[in-house]
């Protein structure tokens, strides 16, 4: 014997999308220490921080792949069904990002030149502080379920997400600044580490980017 | 009449058994919202639900009862052979049974009302003819059907969205549940007082006047709601899972209207369901009391009573785990929604009790469910398993009359 009218109700995705936005802000956290003790020369401790880094991403794509199947078509849903599978793929470049970008300069066993490496380490920083504010705005994202996508709780969204802006402009002045300093010292080095510390650069800037995608599907889902 | 005692007999186990059917298992559709919300634990929702499914059993089941028992069939075509009515009310009672048993047991998604009304114009067609049937009070019931899961859904998107922008969409959200959620809790008392005031009382030997009437039902609705103001004022702040989830404080506010809400569902269904089982008794026991067929006999509040034990008995017996299942799957609803659709379906189902009209508990529901998923407040719904449930009925209704047919030849057979 069972009754019936409980099948009518499919499976709230918000949990796993949060915990997948977390595990994406752990792993681009876990990369900004791995980026530290890569700094510093310390590749043992790099390596364990290169582990989880991978970790945390492996476990946003296994999360990743649950939201996607708690979705099957046919569900009426408060928002539109592709604008959360679509929220969920932004959320896990953030950790693609971070993986790349450990793999890269653990790989390649790079060193930050000395005189750029505060500003480089501050750069990376602003940059995972932007997947910190995603991973802040997305913990509203039940509040915002349960008011029924209305009011209150989309001021504070809408606050959070103006803060996420803010933080991706400083990242991009931010990056003017160092491509001029590393340009300052490039002849000094080998080019072919310059080359690729061109690169690291570029893909911490991505973190960011990708940070304020979060936030531009979250209004997409507040706009329906 | 020959055999009347036996016919009676018959008639009160075959109903009894039926009753168990809808208190074993369509019961925990109503209660499992409130479950699923953790609002009651499943020995407490067993306890509402036998104390108002008895209620609403005794004190409002009375009009659907004389609907299903008389408003269905033209009794009067059977005034030369009133056994004919005898058998057709037992077959019809023991075919909606085991279609009720099997289903259960398979999952399958049916309406208790819709198999009793579906057995009864079957035996009807085959004893009498198609005249036997009153095509007219048929079709307004299949209105009926399509009508009510539309208006609870229409009552339960206004409330959601009233809870929306009263309260939820607020700044101080938490103050304003304080404030607003007694009016909540007098609306849901007074509508299901008013209903029980205007065609219940009557039932247990009380007669007044309509403006005595009214002054009851605003009473016991002030009172409950103070009382309700009184617990919501001791609900305690807990800012660690305020953090964590803002709304959480909101919801315990709005878990004290939900506890009046689950005992107004549970009464409502028992005034409408309850009938489904003791509708072809009462009409067998007057008939095979008097050995005519007569209209105006007074519906027995022991039928009643019966019908009422019977739900309770099956909620005792198999309810309580099948209650248990069902909610823990229905955790989607949370207070602020669960709320909004069990006093939508409530409503719907007192007005329609009051008047007589038999409609399904559960589609009513899901309709009222519908309304809330429509204001933004549900996570997610399968639309693929409510048009399962609404379509449902299409195949109850031939699989009802197809079962009473089968069981009215044998039962003619036997004793005819």
């Amino acid at each position: 014997m069972a009754g019936y009218f409980h099948k009518i109700f499919g499976e709230s995705p918000v949990l796993p999308i949060q915990e997948h936005c977390g595990l994406c802000y752990q792993a681009a956290n876990a990369m900004l220490d791995m980026l530290r003790h890569a700094a510093e020369g310390d590749w043992v401790k790099a390596e364990e921080g290169r582990a989880r880094v991978v970790e945390f991403e492996h476990r946003a794509d296994s999360l990743k792949k649950e939201v996607r199947s708690k979705l099957p078509g046919g569900m009426f849903m408060p928002v539109a069904r592709e604008d959360l599978l679509e929220l969920v793929i932004v959320q896990d470049k953030i950790a693609n990002s971070a993986r790349d970008i450990s793999g890269l300069v653990f790989g390649r066993k790079m060193t930050i030149p000395e005189p750029i490496r505060d500003s480089f380490l501050a750069y990376a920083k602003r940059n995972v502080d932007a997947a910190k504010v995603a991973s802040k705005t997305i913990r509203e994202l039940d509040e915002l379920y349960e008011a029924g996508f209305k009011g209150k709780e989309t001021e504070v969204i809408g606050k959070l997400i103006d803060e996420l802006d803010e933080i991706e402009n400083e990242t991009d002045d931010l990056q003017v600044n160092i491509r001029q300093e590393l340009q300052a010292l490039e002849k000094q080095l080998d080019p072919i580490d310059v080359m690729f510390l061109y690169r690291v650069i570029e893909l911490l800037g991505d973190i960011a980017d990708r940070a304020q995608s979060v936030g531009r599907r979250l209004e997409i889902l507040m706009g329906r | 009449m020959e055999n009347a005692a036996l016919y009676i007999a018959l008639a009160g186990l075959f109903g009894l058994f039926m009753a168990w059917g809808i208190g074993a298992n369509d019961v925990a559709n109503a209660m499992a919202t409130s479950v699923g919300s953790k609002v009651l634990t499943v020995k407490q929702a067993l306890l509402v639900a036998a104390i108002f499914e008895f209620t609403g059993a005794v004190l409002a089941g009375g009009e659907v009862t004389a609907t299903v028992r008389k408003g269905i069939v033209d009794a009067g075509l059977f005034s030369e052979q009133p056994e004919l009515l005898i058998f057709g009310m037992l077959a019809a009672l023991l075919a909606a049974g085991t279609w009720l048993l099997i289903a259960s047991q398979r999952g399958w998604p049916v309406s208790t009302t819709h198999s009793i009304v579906g057995a009864i114009v079957g035996f009807a067609v085959v004893a009498i003819g198609l005249d036997a049937v009153k095509w007219g009070k048929i079709a307004s019931i299949a209105a009926s059907w399509v009508i009510s899961p539309v208006i609870a859904g229409v009552i339960a998107f206004a409330l959601f969205n009233s809870v929306q922008w009263l309260i939820l969409s607020r700044p101080d959200p938490l103050a304003r549940a304080r404030r607003f959620v007694p009016f909540y809790i007098f609306l849901a008392v007074f509508m299901i007082s008013l209903v029980t005031a205007l065609k219940g009382l009557k039932h247990v030997g009380l007669d007044l006047e309509l403006t005595e009437l009214l002054a009851i039902s605003v009473t016991v609705s002030i009172l409950v709601a103070v009382i309700g103001k009184v617990f919501i004022n001791r609900i305690k702040v807990d800012p660690e899972s305020d953090r964590e989830f803002h709304f959480h404080s909101v919801e315990r506010v709005f878990a004290v209207l939900m506890v009046v809400t689950a005992c107004g569902m549970a009464f409502a269904h028992g005034s409408n369901d309850v009938a489904n089982a003791i509708g072809p008794l009462a009409a067998v026991i007057s008939v095979a009391q008097s050995g005519v067929v007569d209209q105006s006999a007074k519906l027995p509040l022991w039928v009643l009573m019966l019908g009422a034990g019977g739900i309770v008995f099956g909620l005792a017996t198999l309810g309580y785990k099948v209650i248990a299942t069902v909610g823990r799957r229905v955790t989607e609803l949370t207070p602020t929604r669960g709320f909004a659709a069990e006093l939508a379906a409530a409503s719907t189902i007192v007005v329609a009790s009051g008047t007589g009209v038999p409609i399904s508990t559960t589609h009513t529901l899901v309709g009222a469910v519908l309304g809330v998923g429509l204001a933004r407040g549900i996570a997610a719904i399968r639309l693929g398993v409510v048009g399962q449930i609404f379509l449902s009925w299409l195949v109850t209704l031939p699989v009802g009359a197809f079962l009473a047919i089968v069981f009215f030849l044998i039962l003619r057979a036997i004793f005819g």
